[in-house]
């Protein structure tokens, strides 16, 4: 019996026992730092999976009230029509200004129009005005939304029954995903206007043999892309901004934080999103067109 | 049809009648807020911990302690804002973290929450603000209805009609907490949770808002929580005063709650932290904190 009894005590005494690691040496604090590090990316992605998935089931359980889409139309789309129609003005012209000389030299400059007119709409138009507006749109919704959160107006919000995602995400994230592809049709419409200008009025190219070019060299597939990466765009602009908004530390650091997250998280997304879809859509475009098309 | 139906015996009738009656004072007498074993822990940290407490119907209880020491928190789980870690809260014999969010919203149709700094909504008029609950909750009510309601409430507050297509940038931090009253009550709830009402404010317009408090419970029949560091306001608007203390400054055996009882009460407490804070004296709490203890 004591033979079992001391038998049972070392068993527990060995159990019980403490490993000694030594507490703070360098792979220790490092392994931490890496544990804390991935947990909270990991933790981070499902928060922000979980808001995108309660987005979507208000989105399509039950719209939200009309005049607060109306008012997030009017914000998004109206009061963001100068700046990017600007943006995409001079990015036309900026496109003349820089591809000249190099087809003059060759003797190409006639068309140059077709050059200007497929980057913009395929690439320029889409990624530059989204990029403008998640500096416009997405900041100031970070920074709305966290003045909000900071001043307990969202918990407001809750307290009197209505769901802050339905009432003030929804809404956003609709005028985003449907005027921010208007928004960038208009960027491409001013950036080939800006283009033309440079190119006819400026730099004297012909007329008639630019417009020829300029029409034989983009086709609709070209615009479809533009337009198709522009409501992704727009998604995750709304997506990026309203949750870092919603998610804002307290006081007006936190909130300027917010913003500047907002749009650096949002430039990332749309470049990677910008990068994934090229090479989707580049497959379905040789699937359609397995001779392609040239510029020339 | 009618025949078809079974002749009501008169004994029955009286037994369920007496039944009905019987749950009905049983429902009446319920305390309208329950609160068991709660703890509260945000990031590892507990702020709260084995709080057991109820609150009964037509009560004004006063919440009162030091800076984080969990009375925000305390209230903020009362109408679920922030979820229990531990235990459960219920309300009108309803256990608020087993309800969807879809049920959650109906239950905080019968809250009213008078927040701190008023959070009155940038983006509307006093008018709109006013008239969020109603819109949010009552669908099919005309604006006639709405304006009437709207304009009763803010008349009841002691505001006048002018500010009502102002912005809440516009007010003064006296009219704002008396338009987030307003606005907390518009619904008729039959709990109001008051979160630091008079912090802020110059001592008239602290005890206007205190007359407000004791106005609204004379004229509708509500239950109210009022989270304050002013003593005044607990002495003059409360039936009850529990006393909080930091968890952090607790033995793990020590109660949360340092004391639970009428405000006439507070200069007796047997307790010396109790008496130092309704005194608002110091005592070690220099040395203390200087020792990083507090």
């Amino acid at each position: 019996m004591s033979e079992q009894e001391s038998t049972t005590e070392s068993v527990l005494r060995i159990q019980t026992a403490k490993p000694e690691i030594p507490i703070d040496t360098p792979m220790r604090r490092w392994i931490m730092q890496w544990g804390t590090a991935v947990v909270g990316g990991v933790t981070a992605v499902g928060d922000l999976a979980m808001f995108t998935w309660q987005m979507f089931v208000w989105m399509f359980t039950r719209m939200p009230r009309r005049d607060t889409v109306l008012v997030n139309f009017y914000q998004v789309g109206v009061l963001s029509l100068p700046v990017v129609a600007l943006t995409g003005s001079f990015i036309g012209m900026v496109l003349a200004v820089q591809s000249y000389y190099q087809f003059h030299t060759i003797g190409l400059e006639t068309h140059l129009g077709v050059v200007i007119n497929t980057s913009l709409v395929r690439e320029l138009g889409p990624v530059l005005a989204a990029t403008m507006l998640a500096g416009r749109v997405g900041g100031a919704m970070a920074a709305v939304l966290g003045t909000m959160r900071v001043t307990e107006q969202i918990d407001a919000l809750t307290t009197m029954g209505a769901d802050p995602i339905h009432y003030l995400v929804v809404p956003r994230f609709m005028a985003c995903l449907f005027l921010i592809p208007a928004l960038t049709i208009v960027a491409d419409f001013m950036g080939i206007v800006g283009g033309y200008f440079y190119s006819v009025i400026i730099l004297g190219i012909d007329r008639a043999a630019y417009l020829h070019h300029s029409r034989e060299g983009v086709v609709a597939f070209d615009l479809f892309n533009g337009i198709f990466k522009s409501i992704f765009f727009g998604g995750v602009i709304a997506i990026i901004s309203c949750y870092r908004g919603f998610n804002c530390q307290p006081g007006a650091e936190g909130v300027g934080k917010a913003a500047t997250e907002a749009f650096v998280y949002s430039f990332v997304m749309i470049l990677a999103i910008d990068l994934f879809l090229n090479i989707v859509l580049d497959w379905v475009y040789f699937s359609f067109y397995p001779e392609g098309t040239s510029l020339f | 049809m009618s025949d078809s139906n079974p002749p009501i015996d008169p004994f029955e009738q009286d037994a369920s009648e007496t039944q009905a009656e019987e749950s009905a004072v049983a429902v009446a007498e319920r305390p309208l807020v329950e609160v068991e074993n709660l703890e509260v822990t945000f990031d590892g940290q507990t702020v709260l911990k084995d709080i057991d407490c109820q609150i009964e119907r037509g009560q004004t209880v006063a919440v009162i302690g030091e800076s984080g020491c969990g009375k925000t928190v305390f209230m903020k789980t009362i109408v679920a804002l922030v979820q229990p870690t531990v235990g459960r809260v219920m309300f009108d014999g309803q256990d608020l973290s087993g309800l969807s969010p879809a049920e959650l919203a109906v239950v905080r149709r019968r809250f009213g929450f008078v927040f701190q700094h008023a959070a009155l909504f940038d983006s509307m008029n006093i008018f709109d603000n006013v008239a969020f609950p109603i819109r949010q909750n009552e669908e099919g009510v005309d604006e006639a209805e709405i304006n009437d309601r709207v304009r009763q409430h803010i008349g009841e507050v002691g505001l006048p009609e002018e500010v009502i297509y102002k912005r809440p940038a516009e007010l003064s931090g006296g009219m704002q907490k008396r338009v987030g009253l307003a606005r907390a009550l518009v619904l008729r709830p039959e709990l109001v949770v008051y979160d630091e009402p008079t912090t802020g404010l110059d001592p008239i317009m602290s005890d206007v808002i205190n007359e407000l408090i004791l106005n609204t419970r004379r004229m509708y029949p509500v239950t109210s929580i009022v989270v304050t560091h002013d003593m005044h306001t607990a002495r003059k608007v409360a039936d009850r005063v529990m006393m909080f203390y930091p968890r952090r400054r607790l033995e793990l055996d020590q109660s949360q709650i340092l004391f639970d009882a009428p405000p006439s009460q507070l200069e007796h407490a047997e307790d010396r932290r109790v008496r130092q804070f309704v005194r608002g004296e110091a005592g070690d709490r220099i040395r203390e904190m200087s020792q990083g203890m507090g």
